[in-house]
């Protein structure tokens, strides 16, 4: 019992990050119901002394890389998850839009590391676990990925200011 | 000192140096504007990251989802259209609430279980920890009295080095439940959860239970029921578990 609590607790972060890779909430929770239904499955290989949250999403990657071999969907960014609903914040300079376009356009292997820590709050060397990979690749994954962001904003707001009345 | 590279830039941005290397970044940066405009934009990034996402963890989850976690995924298929517009926050865990005509009373046991889920489901988070904050604590307790269908007051544990952050409506098992959130000045918070007794509970005196490793005090007031969780350390839990018993059965 103890440890479909701790499922659960997990959820929404499962959520979040599922939602920001797939930019589409059907899709997204279907990814998250998977990764719960495998994760019960596997339970019995996660250990107890390891850190259950980047287990799930070691499970979760697993997933959306299987799923981008099969699932075509998945490759093309839906102009639905544009309409993902927002709170309101005080984000509107940099426009919450603008984000999740210019994240849409990254490269999936850019996307994940650039989620998995900028959002998820995950380390450099958790993450590297998360996705497999040796830490050098995170770095510079992380690096090109936030460097195209930039170029990707930095565009957006310098055509506004060249509106001139 | 080591000179500075990319990765310690990025290292920066994501707060992940220790305190010793964070300034000799700092300092650094300050003789490199290029790269301080850099590190600027990613950590504008990743804001713009919580600001477009965070909303997702205020979602109620799915009853799909809550019943993936805990086994249940192939259950009956005449549920499945029945339940699928439903929609279950994670405090209503207990599952109670799955057709219209079965809801179970909910017993003083599953209380400590569900206040427990709600604390370490809301209470890491940095964004969105509550619905509406203590500015609005006139609103808040007004709008949470309403919908529980009683008269509701956050207990004042300023003298505990606990100030109020705000509050937020769940749904649970019997009924919409309240829950209030405290911090320390160490970031520390405890939560209060609170919902109908179902009636058929007397008044209890404070009970004790670990939850997962979280604390969780709680008792029947009349007719509420009431639980603060935390993990804090039990003489800070009881202090202030003493004071929310004693401010709220006034």
């Amino acid at each position: 019992m103890s440890a479909r609590i701790d499922l659960i607790e997990h959820i929404p972060r499962l959520r979040r990050y599922a939602r920001a890779l797939t930019r589409d909430a059907a899709l997204a929770d279907d990814l998250v119901q998977d990764t719960l239904e495998r994760a019960l499955r596997k339970l019995d290989l996660w250990r107890p002394d390891s850190d259950l949250r980047a287990w799930l999403f070691t499970l979760m990657h697993n997933l959306f890389i299987n799923r981008l071999r099969g699932d075509a969907r998945l490759e093309t960014p839906l102009d639905a998850a544009m309409a993902v609903p927002v709170a309101g914040g005080q984000m509107a300079a940099l426009g919450l839009r603008d984000i999740e376009a210019a994240l849409a356009e990254l490269p999936d292997e850019q996307r994940e590391v650039i989620l998995l820590v900028g959002l998820e709050q995950f380390g450099y060397a958790e993450t590297a676990h998360i996705l497999g990979v040796p830490l050098g690749t995170v770095m510079s994954r992380l690096s090109r990925g936030r460097e195209r962001l930039r170029q990707r904003l930095s565009d957006a707001p310098a055509v506004k200011l060249r509106v001139v009345k | 000192m080591n000179p500075v590279n990319e990765d310690d830039l990025h290292a920066y941005a994501d707060a992940a140096l220790d305190q010793t290397r964070r300034l000799e970044v700092e300092a650094w940066l300050a003789g490199h504007p290029e790269d301080a405009r850099r590190v600027d934009d990613w950590m504008e990034q990743n804001r713009a990251l919580h600001a477009a996402f965070d909303s997702v963890l205020n979602e109620p989850l799915p009853l799909d989802l809550v019943r993936a976690a805990r086994g249940r995924a192939s259950l009956a298929p005449r549920w499945r259209g029945a339940v699928a517009a439903i929609v279950l926050a994670a405090t209503g865990l207990g599952g109670f609430f799955i057709g219209r005509h079965t809801v179970e009373p909910v017993l003083i046991a599953a209380l400590p279980r569900d206040a427990a889920l709600a604390h370490v489901v809301y209470s890491p988070e940095q964004r969105h920890p509550v619905e509406v904050d203590a500015a609005h604590a006139d609103h808040l307790t007004a709008w949470l009295s309403k919908r529980l269908g009683a008269r509701l007051a956050a207990p004042d544990f300023t003298a505990l080095g606990f100030e109020l952050l705000g509050g937020r409506l769940l749904p649970g098992g019997g009924g919409p439940v309240a829950q209030f959130m405290y911090q320390d000045a160490g970031q520390h918070r405890v939560t209060l959860y609170i919902r109908r007794a179902s009636g058929q509970e007397d008044t209890t005196a404070f009970r004790h239970a670990v939850e997962n490793g979280i604390e969780v005090f709680y008792w029947i007031d009349r007719d509420m029921g009431y639980a603060l969780s935390g993990s804090i350390g039990h003489g800070d839990m009881q202090r202030l578990a003493d004071a929310a018993y004693r401010q709220i059965g006034r």
